[in-house]
């Protein structure tokens, strides 16, 4: 008999994510793809000193408005809560909005560090953590602060720039359909950043629509392959 | 004041540079207006960072669905043949080559052809988002901006002052004023804006303008 990986809730799923963990938020930025709920439960649960990694840092409930009417809560409510003190991505902040947003607004008190990374270079720092690499040269940043301390070599004549791998203690992500052994699936463009991260993650905990018995997805359309999935928790949207 | 082209009008000119089936990014902001700017009778496959290609125009109110949009957060609609792909896939194709052209916005271009398109002064907190990558591994970079900031001083430059985004990447750059080409012998001025002249142009421009031997009034 194999082993559950179904919580009843967000807040289970979520419950021993401790102080000081690295944790990687999936999803876009905006509402598709963004595990919500889970986030949600993360705020609610109140671990501190988190290290989050996530493509943008959100624009908090207020703002969200603007994006899709209702709004919706995003990674905001962490930095409202105090509870990061490093963010890693390639969007801190939208530079098309306010400058008001729970993230940009706790970097200006000076509570949370920000390491701004390319977002092709964030996917694939994430690629080679969930691969077993070590990194990889890109051209990308060459030449820009990007490239600050960082080791430079020249290929095929072009100037490249060493990246690292970036791996998590854990991922929160957001798929369309889990099948019970964890197999999943995604919708449209709410795949972006997920299967990415679900891979990179000594624990994958995934927020799905719906979950379905195992031998019902079909095998050829399957996206996350579940050995890269721990805890499953089913929201209705 | 003598009136400038609008920023429909600028998309419109940019997007005369599509070719049939051509891979096509769109960056944030003004540049997403060439997405309805396409010359009649011609197939443009728009790439978005956020996995997906071929998609079509903005989804209308009553059609709207938050989990497929572009990289600017509006919702778009499907067109036959579209396709989904994770992160890491969209920036194998964008860094690969397989874009034919990105568009993009831009606080500074230099005469090198150099962009500077995501950091100012006071927002420290802004980022790159898929800019880096899309000016480096795109096959061809146009950039579309108003000639001169808000307080009239020229964004293009002789060396760019804001952060950059990638060096030497820019070829084309589409203004309120002119069509300039970033060439190995300096920019050179292709197209102005009815009822400019090129001192006029040039003195809104930090960096040096060589007038085209073919040098003609902005065609739409």
């Amino acid at each position: 008999m194999t082993a559950s990986k179904i919580y009843d809730s967000a807040a289970a799923a979520v419950a021993d994510i401790p102080d000081g963990a690295t944790v990687m938020v999936g999803g876009f930025g905006s509402f598709g793809g963004l595990p919500v709920n889970l986030i949600t439960a993360l705020a609610r649960q109140g671990a501190k000193n988190l290290t989050v990694i996530a493509n943008m840092g959100g624009v908090g409930f207020e703002l969200s408005q603007r994006i899709k009417p209702g709004g919706y809560p995003d990674l905001g409510l962490l930095f409202e809560n105090g509870q990061v003190s490093k963010f890693i991505g390639s969007v801190p902040a939208l530079g098309g909005m306010p400058p008001t947003s729970p993230l940009e607004t706790a970097y200006n008190a000076g509570q949370v560090e920000i390491e701004i990374v390319p977002q092709g270079t964030l996917a694939e720092r994430i690629r080679c953590a969930s691969g077993g690499l070590g990194g990889f040269y890109t051209p990308v940043g060459a030449g820009t602060v990007v490239a600050a301390g960082k080791e430079t070599r020249v290929i095929g004549g072009r100037e490249y720039i060493l990246e690292l791998p970036l791996p998590a203690d854990f991922a929160l992500i957001k798929a369309h359909q889990a099948d019970t052994l964890g197999n999943l699936v995604y919708r449209r463009t709410a795949r972006c950043f997920n299967p990415v991260m679900a891979a990179a993650a000594a624990t994958t905990i995934v927020e799905v629509d719906e979950i379905v018995p195992a031998g019902s997805l079909d095998p050829e359309v399957i996206v996350t392959p579940h050995v890269y999935v721990n805890r499953i928790v089913a929201v209705p949207r | 004041m003598k009136p400038r082209l609008d920023e429909v009008t600028i998309a419109l000119r940019a997007a005369r540079e599509f070719a049939d089936d051509m891979v096509v990014n769109l960056g944030y902001g003004m540049p997403g207006l060439c997405a309805d700017a396409i010359p009649e009778g011609r197939t443009i496959f728009f790439q978005s960072e956020n996995g997906m290609l071929g998609y079509g125009p903005l989804a209308s109110d009553d059609a709207k669905d938050y989990e497929m949009i572009n990289a600017s957060d509006q919702p778009v609609t499907a067109l036959p043949g579209m396709c989904f792909f994770d992160s890491a896939a969209s920036f194998d194709m964008i860094r690969g080559g397989h874009i034919d052209i990105v568009v993009l916005g831009a606080y500074q271009v230099s005469e090198r052809g150099d962009l500077a398109n995501w950091g100012r002064p006071g927002r420290a907190a802004t980022g790159m988002g898929g800019g880096m990558d899309l000016a480096a591994g795109a096959r061809r970079v146009i950039v579309t901006m108003l000639h001169t900031t808000r307080n009239g001083e020229p964004r293009i430059v002789r060396e760019c002052t804001y952060p950059l985004t990638a060096r030497g990447c820019v070829s084309l750059v589409v203004t309120d004023l002119a069509v300039i080409a970033v060439t190995g012998e300096g920019l050179v001025l292709k197209e102005i804006a009815p009822g400019w002249t090129v001192p006029e142009v040039q003195g809104l421009t930090e960096a040096v303008l060589t007038p085209a031997a073919d040098l003609k009034e902005i065609e739409l």
